[in-house]
């Protein structure tokens, strides 16, 4: 059974938190991935800077683009996650863009990924037809779980399609939006309902949008838990401790 | 070989649609049905019927007397610098527009570079009543100010990108953010044969009127309805793909595409795409783009705003990889000499970008009797900051330009 499937099978209420690979600085990533399991973090998705990421809202293409200028690179995002993996079995996904893989050779960024303890993988760019084409079975092969989004728009035929193809959770993105944007969580309910009522495959975890206590709560309430992205990446920079701030943050969610 | 896109928007390798699945369902209603609506009889009537009345088509091909004596061979050009609005793009944004009203879209969005295709996305807008945004890098903003004046005079709001190089690619990522945040009421109306299919093959039949009006210009003009060479610059592409079009399967016609060169292929400061260049994705389209090792887009470098990208059309990345285009440069300095040239021997003043095509004319072998075809994709009002500070320059320097 994968980390994930696992992790699913035994927890509610799960909290998955984002963020961009070396940023602040380039050895953030560890710390941070430490931090956030000793606060109680269930699931970890690291993003890997990209020059253009259309799926992103400003605050991730900032920490995108400072993670670019601190340097950072696949490889040594590799060897973080290495890093990461040798003291934790928290489910680790990796975020980026279909460019990012091609550029690495796609063979080699599965197989490198699956490698350094990477459990799952999400690529907005990529679309599933695509996906389903040239990269499932090694994909699957190597081990990993590809997660796939759905959205407000997505029609009832696609959204089995999507469900099928995914493994490990499927991906529901709250409102319309590039990532960041914080949109009344009660207009998106009827949306979770009907998402719900569904009955998919994949457990669901719904992100885009989700900042606080209160709109996390609401997610759980339809979904198995909830992926927290630009409010974190806000908050490491909040006050002059990366620590304090990563702590008080996830506290704050949890509590 | 084939040249038209197959079922899901391929050139050969090259096209697609790479996307957010935030953008699908438009961009899937777009790829179902947007041969049905644009080839209707309707849409083709309303279409013509803007392009004669509205745009002034067809635009003339010209016999460049003076200019084919100095280069001993047969030039005409093709003035898409006669629209209205000063360049090939109103083609496009005509076509767009009544898809987009047929759509039912109340609000229009655009990228712009050189301001070209953001002045002729205002323009429609302002004819058919429709709210219009239009993202500009900030860059591009400064160096074509007289551009945004007519874009803020035709009621739209012209909003800056500010993030990398500010200059179109941005521009063009803003555009598909504020598409992804606004995917019920707003059109994101493209400016290039860039971005997901079906843009690319929507856009190339919309200028494809460029080279339909040549066929029959030649056959007039010279007995023959194809040239022996083509010659357009190359940005994005719309204005080679539509100068192409026609021609795409006669291989009698050699197509020349020009690059922007800027400061040189190797200086660093280029939009070389064919020559520095690899395959990637970029704006939704698998192409050949400017990148980095680790798959990072580089920044791009032109004086000419609309060439300033760091990649092209999957069209062309098709044309180039097949070797059924020829892919050529001009840098910054080769360009602002050909605009000269050009002004001083047939009294027209061409957009920066155009004068990269015409640049290229001391580059290649030409018969007496060969019959090329320049598109002059725009004029060169928008330009003027930059030719008179080259003027200067020049004039400094007590040099001759331009005979």
């Amino acid at each position: 059974m994968s980390r994930i499937e696992s992790l699913f099978r035994k927890k509610k209420n799960i909290l998955n938190i984002y963020f961009t690979a070396g940023f602040p600085k380039p050895d953030d990533t560890v710390l941070i991935a430490n931090e956030l399991e000793k606060a109680g973090v269930d699931m970890i998705e690291i993003g890997m800077p990209f020059s253009d990421p259309l799926a992103d809202g400003p605050v991730i293409q900032h920490s995108s683009s400072i993670a670019l200028q601190n340097g950072m690179g696949l490889d040594l995002i590799f060897s973080q996650i290495k890093t990461i993996r040798k003291t934790t079995q928290l489910p680790i996904i990796l975020m980026g863009y279909v460019n990012q893989l091609m550029r690495y050779g796609e063979d080699a960024f599965f197989d490198k990924a699956a490698a350094c303890g990477v459990d799952g993988l999400i690529i907005p760019d990529l679309p599933v037809e695509i996906y389903l084409e040239k990269y499932q079975q090694k994909v699957e092969k190597a081990g990993l779980d590809m997660i796939f989004l759905i959205t407000p728009q997505t029609d009832e035929a696609r959204i089995k399609l999507l469900d099928e193809s995914s493994r490990g959770f499927l991906y529901v993105v709250s409102s319309a939006s590039t990532t960041g944007k914080t949109a009344a969580m009660q207009h998106q309910e009827a949306y979770f309902e009907r998402i719900r009522q569904m009955k998919l495959k994949n457990p669901l975890l719904i992100g885009f949008g989700i900042s606080d206590k209160k709109s996390f709560d609401t997610a759980c309430q339809y979904a198995s838990g909830a992926i927290i992205g630009s409010a974190f990446i806000k908050a490491l920079e909040k006050g002059p401790e990366i620590r304090k701030n990563i702590q008080q943050f996830v506290k704050a969610i949890r509590d | 070989m084939n040249y038209q896109p197959d079922k899901r928007g391929f050139y050969g390798k090259f096209g697609g649609a790479f996307i957010p699945e935030l953008l699908y369902p438009n961009v899937e209603f777009l790829r179902k049905n947007y041969l049905k609506i644009i080839t209707s009889a309707s849409f083709q009537q309303e279409f013509k019927s803007l392009l004669r009345d509205y745009a002034g088509r067809p635009t003339p091909l010209y016999f460049a007397t003076r200019l084919s004596e100095k280069y001993h061979t047969q030039i005409f050009l093709k003035r898409e610098d006669l629209n209205h609005t000063g360049a090939h793009k109103i083609n496009n944004t005509i076509g767009q527009i009544l898809l987009a009203q047929r759509m039912g879209k109340k609000r229009i969005i655009a990228e712009t570079g050189a301001g070209q295709h953001g002045v002729a996305t205002a323009t429609v807008s302002a004819l058919m009543g429709l709210q219009c945004v239009v993202y500009m890098g900030e860059v591009d903003m400064e160096r074509q100010a007289p551009n945004v004046a007519r874009m803020k005079m035709l009621g739209a709001e012209v909003r800056p990108a500010r993030s990398g190089s500010r200059t179109l690619k941005d521009a063009t990522n803003e555009a598909i953010r504020d598409w992804i945040n606004h995917p019920e009421d707003t059109y994101y109306l493209i400016g290039s044969v860039v971005g997901p299919h079906p843009y690319p093959d929507m856009v190339a039949r919309f200028q494809s009127v460029i080279s339909e009006e040549m066929k029959i210009q030649l056959k007039e003009k010279t007995g023959r309805d194809e040239p022996d060479k083509i010659i357009a610059c190359v940005g994005g592409g719309s204005n080679a793909a539509g100068a192409f079009y026609h021609y795409l399967e006669n291989k009698k016609v050699e197509l020349i595409a020009v690059e922007a060169y800027g400061k040189g292929v190797d200086s660093g400061q280029t939009a070389a795409t064919t020559k520095i260049g690899s395959e990637g994705v970029i704006h939704g389209s698998k192409t050949l783009l400017m990148q980095n090792e680790e798959g990072q887009i580089t920044e791009p470098y032109s004086l000419s705003a609309g060439l300033d990208y760091p990649g092209i059309g999957p069209l062309h990345a098709h044309l180039f990889k097949s070797g059924r285009g020829r892919f050529l440069g001009a840098t910054d300095e080769e360009a602002l000499q050909a605009a000269f040239e050009i002004t001083r021997l047939e009294g027209i003043i061409p957009a920066l970008e155009s004068a990269h095509a015409l640049a290229v004319l001391p580059k290649i072998k030409l018969k007496s009797n060969e019959v090329v075809v320049i598109n002059i994709s725009g004029r060169g009002d928008k330009d003027l900051q930059a030719y008179t500070k080259y003027l200067e320059e020049v004039e400094k320097k007590h040099l001759n330009i331009g005979r």
